[in-house]
């Protein structure tokens, strides 16, 4: 079965969505990344949707949904690189996408995660960083 | 001598036209601004032509037909045109009424001691020419309603100019009254630039905006849910004391809205969003 891969950054999982999405595909992403936070204790999800030119309702609920599950696994969810065309869809099918964040591309992205999972964690990370210089 | 009338008006064209130029000529709402006395007078020649080239005894009294197919293209894009210099209805309709008068005049000449056949072709004649008349009109009104459909189009696509203040700081201001199609367009255009440019917030400035009412309001939050979205933030400025008392009366929730009083309110909060300073230049610097 195909599966989207999910990749692992330190304390972030990367997810570059670059097919289209069919229901099922979408559904079995909701699963693995659920797991996946949970399994490596992941603080911040970030999903790239910058290919993703079509958009459902379906699909916007399966974002959505991310959101919250990671929200109360204690991940931030980061939805980067959205077309237009998906957000004015999205816009009018009345999903506004609440408790996911959003950025313009991953790297901004990336800094709006590093900044959501506070104070403690990035002073580890500047730790880790300052020991390996 | 019945088919004779219409071979008469064929040989006294020249003097129609005379005619018909004269009392084109004379009325007061001739418009020599708009078109020169020497186009008029082709203008008309073409016309009468025309007309002269197709109308029989029989195909007078049927109206319209294909026949006059070449009568209707002519009158037609005289009337368009006419639409588009800015000519009035009045003056549009005086052109072809003014052949009327010169056509019948013709006539009368011709059949002055026939009365009853006289009646009988004016009785057609002025059919016909009011047929004319409609096309005229018909036509007329259409160029016009083309001319306003054009410039609704250009207003939309000049009336949304997406502009980067700052690097990374898009505004948007907005004039005129907000619609569900212009919404689109300003959505579309907001979104666009935030890709191009990669800025990340945007100042919708509804400063212009003559009134705001439940639908409207409705479409600035779309607007800034879509700019969300995005990843980018939208802040909306411009917020008149009118405004805010009709949006506050009608229930309208704009609290997870960023709103400022003015443009300049609205980038200051966006220069501290993306931690930039403006500061006057030191005038005596101790260290130089």
């Amino acid at each position: 079965m195909e599966r989207i891969p999910i990749l692992r950054m330190g304390h972030f999982l990367l997810v570059t969505i670059q097919i289209d999405l069919y229901d099922r595909l979408a559904t079995n992403l909701e699963a693995d990344l659920v797991q996946m936070v949970n399994r490596t204790g992941a603080r911040g999800v970030l999903i790239d949707i910058s290919a993703l030119n079509i958009v459902d309702s379906f699909m916007g609920r399966i974002l959505g949904n991310i959101g919250s599950m990671s929200k109360i696994m204690d991940a931030e969810t980061v939805v980067v690189g959205m077309q237009p065309a998906v957000a004015i869809t999205l816009i009018e099918l009345g999903l506004e996408l609440k408790g996911v964040h959003t950025a313009l591309n991953v790297e901004k992205g990336m800094e709006l995660l590093k900044q959501k999972i506070g104070p403690a964690e990035a002073s580890d990370e500047d730790d880790d960083e300052d020991g390996t210089e | 001598m019945k088919q004779d009338y219409f071979k008469g008006l064929q040989k006294r064209k020249k003097q129609i036209l005379e005619n018909w130029m004269k009392s084109q000529l004379s009325d007061e709402s001739l418009r020599e601004d708009l078109m020169t006395n020497e186009n008029l007078r082709e203008q008309s020649e073409e016309l009468l032509n025309a007309i002269l080239g197709t109308i029989t005894e029989k195909n007078i009294s049927e109206g319209m037909t294909a026949e006059f197919e070449q009568v209707h293209e002519i009158l037609a894009g005289i009337s368009i045109s006419r639409a588009r210099q800015g000519y009035s209805p009045r003056e549009t309709g005086v052109f072809v009424f003014s052949l009327k008068d010169a056509l019948l005049n013709s006539l009368k000449e011709d059949l002055s001691n026939d009365p009853k056949a006289l009646a009988d072709v004016v009785l057609k004649m002025n059919k016909f020419m009011d047929s004319m008349g409609i096309i005229t009109f018909e036509t007329f009104i259409k160029g016009r309603e083309e001319v306003i459909l054009r410039q609704t189009d250009e207003i939309t696509e000049i009336s949304t100019p997406v502009i980067r203040v700052w690097d990374g700081i898009l505004a948007l201001p907005i004039i005129g009254t907000l619609d569900s199609s212009r919404t689109q367009v300003v959505m579309e255009n907001l979104l666009q630039q935030i890709v191009e440019t990669g800025s990340t917030i945007a100042i919708l400035d509804i400063s212009g905006v003559p009134a705001v009412d439940s639908l409207v309001a409705q479409h600035l939050i779309k607007t800034v849910a879509a700019t969300r979205l995005m990843g980018a933030e939208c802040i909306i400025s411009g917020i008149r004391p009118e405004i805010a008392q009709t949006v506050v009366h009608l229930g309208i929730d704009l609290s997870n809205i960023v709103t400022k009083a003015s443009l300049a309110h609205a980038l200051k909060y966006a220069f501290a969003m993306l931690k930039l300073e403006v500061r006057k230049p030191m005038k005596d610097k101790p260290s130089l």
